[in-house]
């Protein structure tokens, strides 16, 4: 009887409390090794997004737990795996790379946990699980804009240069894709490894070949190096003009790549220069809040997500489980820093627009300062 | 053509500047000393700090950066590496390689893991045409510094006093010893002075090969080869194997990019069918 008694007040107590156990948010990151910038960028936007919006939505407080994969694919899944088996977290975020993102679909799927991709961008990702909603960038989004425009320049002939992995490759086909289809000519596409100690070579052949223009695609942080070498064997004065994606001049690297960078023209979702007022106070609170660094298209990506989240908590009363959550977000738009933005109901991937940006001087720093814009822009890749 | 040669010319003699303190403490005092690299990475962000913080002329900045490395190398040897010099080659390994992780932690946690820029002073971004080839100021700088320092080096190996010295304590330290070598004061000098070529590499080919803490494990792969190739008769081999392999990476990445970056691995797979032991090897070993 006593023990009746007991269990019975145990529950009593129990029960208010399981109403407010907290949602909680795994976010795996590489907070350490060669993307920590990535990391770096996206936690401080989501520490920033919570002080925003509070740590309560529809009467749930929301945990954030933040976990390091320092860009390893194994831990990301070991993590995801501890994350969802010891935490029981609602929903799972992050994903600085793409293996990274593809290492942990089978989790989310079997789990049936959401998953919030804040950064890697290959196409395929939100194939691979139906609990994979992206608010990053796609890439053949951004690469099939830069060749539909390059060809309106009335640039004939091209070369492309890429890394050599996966969203490497996206860019390049769905540059020359759209770029051949406005009936430019790609005169060579050259794939430069990830660990490449040397552009010259690449760079050469770029010049031997005398094309109009130069496409360029390295993740952020390899660009610099690409785009100091274009200068110094002179390519610009014979002519050839460089145009590239927006990792090429990251915002949190573009300052420390100097002048060499005025002038290149990228394509992409986001920059810090970007006008309007969410924007403006957006990049204001972000700077406060992380002694005066610039948030990067990363940063937004994360800030986005975090939001997806909040949109989908609010929506479902704060009781839905991980099916439900994945079905509000499914259509859901917003106003983000980077402007409108949708989650594609059918294939969960973000829709958005994919700006035009000349690196100029502004108040004495370095931006991405946008001049065009072509709205709404779908993964070509999945539009099919 | 001519100018893929010279490209390819200025990032084998980086390669050799980089790689020949290596082909010392292997070929030589038979250390291996993965962390290699790591010295290199050294130099390179003593140059950032001193360059772009500290306002430090580029050209004052490169001796220091030999000066720092070495300094560096001094002391890990003094303290750490003269430990290993016996033990077996696996423990040298897990040695160096955990020195490698905790260099790359470190320097991420100080300066960040973002890629770093050295501002050079502008003429050295230059170009010029002689005889009808394009040839860049900062790639001739890079030939004739690691020339120099080539020469210098085979010269002090091959015909000074010390390095007699360095042969002798290196083939039979306790006959050396007998001869009234101070073996642990030329193991420690040679050792510095690797680091130190190795940090005055890192300085030089941060602007070719970026600078990042990644950077040891990245180049590690080449320098190894170098050595490899070289094998450990002096300074030439690593020398010639070293442009061998810059020129044919650079024209093996112009000429065939969908096979560039293996290139280098066929032609070290070729020199080590031929000649197992590296291009030149000492007799009497």
């Amino acid at each position: 009887m006593k023990r009746l008694v007991a269990a019975l007040l145990l529950a009593g107590i129990v029960s208010p409390a399981l109403a407010q156990e907290p949602f909680k948010i795994g976010l795996i990151l590489p907070m350490t090794g060669p993307s920590q910038s990535t990391g770096k960028q996206i936690s401080a936007a989501v520490k920033l997004f919570l002080a925003d919006h509070g740590t309560e939505i529809a009467g749930r407080k929301v945990e954030v737990i933040l976990r390091d994969d320092a860009g390893v694919a194994d831990t990301t899944r070991r993590e995801a795996q501890e994350l969802v088996v010891k935490e029981h977290v609602n929903a799972l975020a992050g994903f600085g790379l793409t293996p990274l993102a593809l290492a942990t679909a089978p989790i989310a799927t079997q789990a049936k946990v959401p998953m919030v991709v804040m950064a890697a961008a290959t196409s395929i990702i939100t194939d691979k699980s139906p609990f994979i909603v992206r608010t990053a960038q796609v890439m053949p989004q951004v690469a099939s804009t830069m060749g539909s425009w390059t060809a309106g320049q009335g640039i004939k002939k091209v070369m492309t240069v890429v890394s050599d992995y996966g969203p490497g490759l996206d860019a390049e086909t769905w540059f020359t894709k759209n770029f051949q289809a406005a009936g430019g000519e790609v005169l060579g596409s050259l794939r430069v490894p990830l660990a490449n100690p040397d552009f010259a070579p690449f760079l050469q052949r770029v010049k031997d070949s005398q094309p109009d223009a130069v496409f360029v695609f390295t993740p952020s942080g390899y660009g610099a190096v690409f785009i100091k070498q274009f200068i110094e064997r002179g390519l610009d004065k014979t002519g050839i003009r460089l145009v590239a994606l927006g990792d090429v001049t990251d915002d949190d690297q573009l300052n420390a790549m100097g002048d060499v960078t005025l002038g290149v023209v990228t394509a992409g979702p986001y920059s810090a220069a970007h006008p309007g007022a969410v924007n403006a106070k957006f990049v204001s609170a972000f700077k406060t809040a992380n002694g005066g660094m610039r948030p990067n298209f990363m940063a937004v990506f994360g800030y986005d997500g975090m939001q997806a989240l909040y949109d989908a908590i609010a929506k479902t009363g704060g009781k839905g489980d991980g099916t439900a959550l994945v079905e509000a977000m499914k259509g859901a738009s917003w106003e983000s820093p980077r402007g409108p933005i949708t989650i594609d109901a059918k294939t969960r991937d973000i829709v958005q627009d994919v700006y035009l940006r000349r690196v100029e001087r502004k108040d004495g720093e370095l931006y991405n300062i946008e001049f065009g814009v072509v709205a709404k822009v779908r993964d070509p890749a999945k539009s099919e | 053509m001519a100018t893929n040669l010279f490209d390819g010319l200025a990032y084998g003699m980086l390669l050799f500047v980089m790689a020949a303190g290596l082909s010392v403490t292997l070929g030589l005092m038979n250390l291996i000393n993965l962390a290699h690299g790591a010295f290199a990475m050294a130099g390179g962000y003593i140059t950032v700090i001193l360059v772009n913080r500290l306002g430090v002329p580029f050209f004052a900045a490169l001796p220091m950066s030999f000066i720092g490395a070495a300094v560096i190398g001094l002391g890990l040897e003094r303290t750490l590496y003269v430990h290993v010099y016996r033990k077996s080659h696996l423990e040298q390994v897990l040695f160096s390689i955990g020195l490698v992780f905790m260099a790359m932690t470190a320097v991420s946690y100080l300066a960040g893991s973002e890629q770093q820029f050295i501002k050079l002073p502008a003429f050295l971004a230059s170009r010029f045409d002689v005889l009808g080839v394009s040839i860049g100021a900062y790639r001739l700088l890079i030939i004739v510094v690691c020339g120099v320092l080539a020469a210098a080096l085979q010269f002090v190996v091959a015909r000074t006093r010390f390095g007699a010295q360095l042969r002798a304590a290196v083939d039979d330290p306790t006959v050396a010893r007998g001869l009234g070598i101070n073996v642990d004061l030329v193991f420690a000098a040679t050792f510095a002075v690797g680091s130190g070529l190795a940090g005055l590499g890192g300085a030089l080919g941060a602007e070719i090969l970026g600078l990042d803490p990644t950077f040891p494990v990245k180049y590690m792969v080449y320098f190894l080869i170098v050595v490899a190739v070289g094998g450990s008769a002096g300074m030439t081999g690593p020398l010639l194997a070293a442009v061998l392999l810059g020129m044919a990476d650079v024209a093996g990445k112009y000429y065939l990019p969908q096979f560039g970056a293996f290139i280098i691995y066929v032609l070290m797979i070729v020199v080590l069918l031929w000649r197992p032991q590296g291009l030149f090897v000492r007799a009497g070993r």
